[in-house]
């Protein structure tokens, strides 16, 4: 076990100080090598699980039958269960079966094998140089220029096309980030079936769940365009709002809408307290603050949800007066 | 069997059958529940009995006419709906100060409840108590299933099982809630929640809703044990702890000497 092996080259540090090899530790003589009794249990035990395994096999093809899904929905539930427990108890069985057999009947003397050298041999080493010149004598690698030289060109321009492929990847996404679909005069209608909203449904302390008019006529990528233009709408008591003097005509008439899109990693804020007029993410509890131009009051957004500066068409409609000012969602690099 | 498993319209099928199942034996079961229909028209004496009840049960809060108090809001223009919804699930008379108004034992019989409806019902107008047809859960399931998720679901959880607000405060779970408690809670916006007038939700919309938190109540989830329906939280702590538990038991097992 503790041969010391003689390497001829090499940066192995031999310690004179090295921690001694304890060696294998004694030999215990399992219960089932003394008692031919125990023995003979250990040898029913793994049948017993054998036959577990087979009964388990057998009860899932009988669940198979005996639990279909028919058009109760709880029938599913029930023949996954049955299926699942028949299969489990079939597999199972079997894996618990063999290691139980391995551990308490099949020998457990300890036994250690020597590593072998990584080293070849002498004669291999010399056959394998042999091998490599003979396959450059037959290809002609060192003997024909022309194909050498062509073959290293052709190697060296391969990965080439990959860098202007890769070009297209970078450098940013385009302006996508930075606009929604809400420009001046775009109806708020309600999501999902896009119904426009005059203000005055807009009752004291109701929330809307606004999409774009039109979103839904999109011919693709309706699921990116809701996912940035998605807003809340709610009603306040005018004289609860403590409005910025310069963005005072972003809401009407206590009506204020907000991206719902949350400015920490971009779930949808749309947990409103009615009497606290307070905003919550329910993903990290950012809270915003409905009053203050959705200020965060606690949690890790950095900053206020963007506004939505809205008005009223001819008609009574709501609509937008412009895009978001500034880009919705979670902070990026160049914003 | 072959065929409800192999029928492209058998996922359509189990629907539409539990819907019609769930919906028309739901009706029977809330027709049974609400036997006594609630009268259109509050009679003259009915809003004077609740006259009485209110002043010497809700007065001391609410006011005198329910004018409201610095210890409570007014109740003018609440409507009836808000009261019996308050009154009816036993939030009010509230109990003791508190992030949020519990639900507990209601105080008052049916006829009393209906009483004090009708009168703050009369002290303005106000959305008025809805109809056994308005809350009947035979409506369209898939439709209330999604306008569930895009108006309620961020609070009271994707099938109604409740969650956290700030500061203590949160939506509760939706199972075993009264169709008419649904109804009048989305109409009035009770304590934190929003309110969600006939022209955010329409009553066909309530009705929506309404039959699709029954048809979860009554299905049990197709895959499997929902864990409360709580989600990330209860699943993972399910997995991390039986599941890993399981693995590292084994693990033991496998690595251990036979005696």
């Amino acid at each position: 076990m503790s041969k010391e092996h003689r390497y001829e080259s090499g940066l192995a540090v031999v310690a004179s100080d090295k921690v001694k090899d304890p060696g294998i530790e004694p030999h215990r003589v399992r219960m089932t090598d003394k008692s031919p009794a125990k023995e003979r249990v250990a040898n029913r035990q793994v049948a017993a699980l054998f036959i577990a395994s087979a009964v388990g096999s057998a009860f899932a093809i009988f669940a198979y039958f005996a639990f279909p899904i028919t058009e109760d929905l709880g029938t599913v539930r029930s023949n996954t269960w049955w299926l699942g427990i028949g299969i489990t108890l079939g597999l199972f069985g079997i894996g618990i079966g063999a290691v139980h057999w391995a551990k308490t009947l099949m020998p457990d003397t300890e036994v250690s094998e020597e590593r072998h050298q990584t080293r070849g041999s002498d004669e291999v080493r010399a056959r394998a140089v042999e091998i490599i010149k003979l396959a450059d004598k037959e290809s002609g690698f060192s003997r024909r220029k022309l194909i050498r030289r062509t073959l290293y060109t052709s190697l060296a321009l391969f990965p080439l096309p990959a860098i202007f492929f890769f070009g297209d990847l970078g450098p940013n996404p385009a302006n996508t980030l930075r606009h929604t679909m809400w420009k001046k005069g775009t109806r708020l209608t309600k999501d999902p079936y896009g119904t426009p909203i005059k203000a005055a449904e807009v009752t004291l302390g109701s929330v809307f769940h606004v999409i774009p008019e039109g979103l839904s006529e999109l011919p693709e990528h309706k699921l990116e365009e809701k996912a940035k233009a998605a807003v809340l709408l709610v009603r306040l008591d005018p004289k609860d709002l403590k409005e910025d003097p310069a963005k005072k005509d972003w809401s009407y008439d206590g009506i204020v809408a907000y991206s719902k899109i949350c400015t920490h990693v971009g779930c949808p804020v749309a947990l409103y307290e009615q009497q606290t007029h307070h905003l919550l993410c329910p993903c990290h509890q950012s809270t915003f603050d409905l009053t203050e131009h959705c200020k965060v009051i606690f949690g890790p957004a950095s900053r206020p949800l963007p506004q939505l500066p809205i008005t009223v068409d001819a008609e009574g409609y709501l609509v937008a007066q412009s895009d978001f000012t500034e880009p919705v969602g979670p902070s990026f690099w160049e914003r | 069997m072959k065929n409800s498993r192999r029928s492209p319209f058998a996922a359509a099928a189990v629907i539409a059958i539990g819907l019609m199942l769930s919906g028309a034996g739901y009706a029977a079961a809330s027709t049974a529940i609400n036997s006594a229909p609630k009268s259109e028209a509050a009679s003259a004496a009915q809003i004077e009995e609740g006259k009485k009840l209110f002043l010497s049960n809700c007065a001391s809060c609410h006011g005198v006419n329910g004018v409201g108090t610095k210890a409570a809001p007014t109740l003018v223009g609440v409507g009836a709906a808000a009261a019996e919804f308050q009154v009816d699930s036993g939030r009010m008379p509230g109990q003791a100060s508190g992030p949020q108004l519990q639900v507990k034992p209601k105080q008052f019989t049916a006829e009393q409840i209906d009483a004090i409806a009708a009168y703050v019902g009369s002290l303005g107008v106000g959305p008025d108590v809805p109809t056994e047809d308005m809350i009947a859960a035979n409506g369209n399931a898939t439709r209330g299933g999604e306008l569930f998720r895009i108006n309620c679901a961020m609070c009271h959880n994707a099938v109604g099982a409740g969650g956290a607000l700030t500061e203590g405060k949160y939506a509760p779970s939706l199972k075993g809630v009264p169709n008419d408690h649904i109804y009048e809670a989305m109409l009035t916006g009770p304590q934190n929640m929003p309110v969600f007038n006939d022209a955010n939700l329409t009553p066909k919309d309530k009705k929506d809703i309404i039959t699709y938190l029954k048809f979860v109540e009554a299905n049990p989830s197709a895959g499997g044990y929902e864990l409360a329906g709580l989600g990330p939280v209860a699943e993972g702590l399910f997995i991390w702890i039986l599941g890993l538990g399981v693995i590292v038991a084994l693990t033991i097992w496998l690595g251990a000497k036979s005696n």
